[in-house]
């Protein structure tokens, strides 16, 4: 490894130190930073899109486009730009190195480039925000609307263009990295699950994300160039796109869902100083069963979408069977927990939270796996409700969750203390407010994005509680951050431990890690196991 | 590199079995005039009875979780947990008997949304057909006898078959009330089919999205009685 390409310790801010830096943790740091920027301005949306909703008929906006615009950019944004890089840039970044005894990931100047392409992808998107005509497509650019509209959807194309180039190259970094680079002696089966969730993400995004980049230059042609890949008047087909993007958005769920249920992992363990229950087969039967599983099941987003009836019994099937993998990641979590010792913080906090939105998440999504219950509950605020939950909030707070349990480890300060519990009670009572009445309204036929309910007076009541909701957990994420900077700074001392981990980048480095990360090279002998507590 | 190998066969293989029963067992039988399903009722009764399911499981791992989380709190931090150790039987015992109870529950469902589906998809060979044409941003109708309207009436008692297409974008014809929802296409044409077994004024939304007006883009659906409805298409039909 070489360690002269990382940072050198300065005193006071280094800018330019920060902006050309190598160091792995530095890159991790970084893309927090921008996708919390992301999820400021997207999350905002949502509230807008809220403050909309709360009455029937258009309340500030003058044109239904404004509202359209929120609702792309909160969508492609938090996904995008927040949940991927999120899990996938600041938590794979930071911790994944440490986890394995690495001193930095294999190549630390590719991992420089890919943030740099993160930055331009936000910078990017955000320009798209404030040009006269901005995208209106929603975050699937389903054609022909995506060609036919005024918005300008090359923002969008060449957003996902550059964030897809960026997670390629974090993919080939972190699958080389955890290869080639585990400490002396660190067996497959010594693995903490957040690296095999990781890995799991990082496979899914190599394999998929090229047909998601195909999909989105195709819809670039259609527009600007003149062809007709998806214009059925001169023999293109507008389901060609729709298969395309759900052949990589779907297993884009799993990327978003499995590093977060990683981070679950280390959080449930480490709390309940118990090592993870049935670590082999939440390995190979959960994570790679979902691996396995992730590119066979994306009819299920064309459920009404004109597919062969055979083709859609098929995939309600192979959906369903999700349950197999998912359901044993959930025995494991549970089981991790029984005859623990379990002891509660902030991260701890989060982390039941978690379980909490995995169940209603999960099972809230098994009608939607049945191809005949999706036919009423298609586009209703149901499948909203439901993604939101499993994907949204779920994954949400394992990011909020990294940086509650990882906060000694980055600034060798705890964040934990009463500003941390109020703002994690004010998000989580603000997150069900919002969300269960979408629940409830869906099934009665509210559809998704929509500003102008007036067909559906009774949904009135429902809406303004939505609304309130969105504004308790805006408030408690402000307070949150609020939280995190001021702890950052002079937030208490912790200890080198403070959770009693076993797991390396506690064991081994010191808080935060300098250059190169551990004082003295890592060994692991074959007994040592990142949960060994007992 | 040789088990992966086999991995992929495996569930290469899998995929085609399940795709092939499904493509075989499509049953072709029509129902015949009369005796028409309430394909609405049926989406009810499936609907509960995978609420039914999705409570007991959500029960049954809430109740543990609330218990273990509360039953477990270390009485000092440097407790540890006691968990037994599991040996390679009680390990493999904890993957097959959930996960067979899973595809168990898995398959029970496939087969109760199954034949849902076959309902669903089957039209009746007395239904009355209409043609649906999505633009942005309104609905139209046109009727067996050329009559062309922009709100649906129907008349109670018959099946209704709805053949569906767009002349720009992607939109999506949502029937909340009879519980079904396909999406309308430029180059292509779906069918969705109802029963309207009682006399209700109901609503058709646009369940895609498609523009500026994609929120606006509905109109009335209206199940009258048969004498009724003809008065209603004659006079349609005069302009």
């Amino acid at each position: 490894m070489n360690t002269a390409t990382t940072a050198e310790a300065k005193e006071g801010f280094d800018l330019m130190g920060w902006i050309f830096t190598t160091d792995h943790k530095r890159i991790g740091v970084m893309y927090l930073i921008g996708s919390i920027a992301a999820f400021a301005v997207a999350g905002s949306m949502a509230l807008m899109i809220r403050l909309e909703q709360y009455n029937i008929g258009a309340q500030y906006i003058e044109s239904g486009t404004t509202y359209n615009e929120w609702l792309y950019f909160h969508g492609a944004a938090m996904i995008l730009a927040f949940l991927i890089p999120g899990l996938t840039g600041f938590a794979a970044n930071y911790f994944l190195p440490l986890m394995i005894g690495a001193a930095d990931v294999a190549f630390p100047r590719i991992n420089a480039f890919s943030i740099w392409l993160f930055y331009f992808a936000i910078i990017l998107a955000l320009i798209g925000v404030i040009i006269p005509d901005s995208p209106d497509i929603m975050w699937t650019g389903y054609p022909p609307y995506s060609v036919t509209t005024d918005g300008n959807t090359s923002f969008y194309v060449f957003t996902v263009h550059l964030l897809g180039f960026s997670s390629i190259l974090g993919a080939v970094n972190f699958l080389v990295t955890v290869i080639y680079m585990r400490a002396p002696g660190m067996g497959w089966n010594q693995l903490n699950i957040f690296v095999w969730t990781t890995l799991a993400a990082f496979i899914l995004q190599l394999v998929f994300i090229p047909v998601l980049a195909t999909a989105v230059t195709l819809l670039l042609f259609d527009k600007y160039l003149g062809t007709h890949f998806f214009d059925p008047a001169a023999g293109g087909d507008v389901l060609l796109y729709e298969n395309l993007f759900w052949f990589y958005s779907h297993p884009a769920v799993y990327v978003i869902l499995i590093p977060a249920i990683g981070i679950l992992f280390e959080i449930i363990a480490t709390m309940a100083k118990n090592p993870v229950f049935n670590y082999k087969v939440c390995v190979y039967g959960g994570i790679g069963g979902v691996v396995l599983i992730a590119g066979e099941v994306w009819i299920h987003h064309l459920y009404v979408a004109g597919m062969p009836d055979w083709l859609r019994v098929g995939m309600m099937i192979s959906t369903l069977l999700i349950s197999v993998p998912l359901g044993l990641m959930i025995m494991s979590l549970w089981g991790t927990l029984y005859k623990g010792a379990i002891t509660y913080n902030t991260a701890m906090m989060y982390a039941v939270a978690m379980l909490y939105l995995l169940l209603v998440g999960g099972l809230t999504g098994i009608p939607l796996a049945m191809t005949s219950l999706t036919v009423h509950l298609s586009e209703t605020s149901f499948i909203h409700a439901h993604f939101h939950f499993i994907m949204g909030m779920f994954s949400t707070y394992g990011v909020f969750a990294a940086v509650y349990y990882w906060f000694p480890k980055m600034t060798g300060r705890l964040a934990d203390g009463p500003l941390a519990t109020i703002a994690f009670w004010l998000n989580f009572i603000g997150i069900n407010m919002t969300f269960i009445p979408l629940f409830i309204i869906g099934p009665q036929g509210m559809p998704r994005r929509y500003w102008n309910y007036e067909m559906f007076p009774q949904f009135e009541g429902y809406h303004e509680i939505a609304t309130y909701g969105a504004f308790l957990t805006a408030a408690g994420v402000a307070l949150m951050v609020i939280n995190w900077i001021k702890c950052a700074i002079n937030g208490p001392i912790s200890p080198a431990n403070p959770w009693h981990s076993k797991s390396l980048e506690w064991t081994h480095a010191p808080n935060p890690p300098g250059p190169g990360n551990f004082p003295s090279p890592v060994t692991i002998d074959k007994d040592w196991t990142p949960y060994n507590y007992h | 590199m040789f088990k992966t190998r086999i991995l992929s066969a495996l569930s290469g293989f899998g995929a085609a079995v399940l795709f092939a029963t499904s493509a075989f067992a499509q049953s072709s039988k029509q129902p015949g005039p009369g005796d028409a399903p309430d394909t609405a009722l049926g989406w009810d009764h499936l609907w509960n009875e995978v609420l039914i399911d999705l409570y007991v499981i959500g029960i049954i791992f809430g109740v543990a979780a609330i218990y273990m989380l509360i039953k477990y709190r270390a009485t000092s931090p440097e407790q540890v947990g006691t968990a037994p150790k599991l040996s390679m039987a009680n390990a493999i015992g904890w993957a097959l008997i959930p996960a067979a109870i899973f595809m168990a529950d898995d398959f029970y469902l496939a087969a109760k949304g199954w034949t849902l589906w076959e309902h669903q998809r089957n039209v009746p060979e007395d239904a009355m057909e209409v043609k649906v044409t999505g633009y942005q941003w309104y609905w139209e109708f046109e009727y067996e006898d050329g009559t062309v309207t922009e709100e649906l009436k129907v008349p109670v008692g018959t099946p209704i078959v709805l053949r569906m297409t767009s002349e720009d974008v992607i939109h999506s014809f949502g029937l909340p009330n009879y519980r079904l929802t396909e999406d309308v296409m430029p180059g292509r044409i779906t069918y969705i089919w109802f029963n309207p077994v009682r006399e209700v004024e109901t609503v058709v939304t646009c369940r895609e999205f498609c523009g500026v007006s994609h929120s606006e883009m509905f109109t009335t659906v209206s199940a009258v009685p048969p004498a009724e409805f003809e008065a209603w298409l004659a006079k349609a039909a005069e302009g």
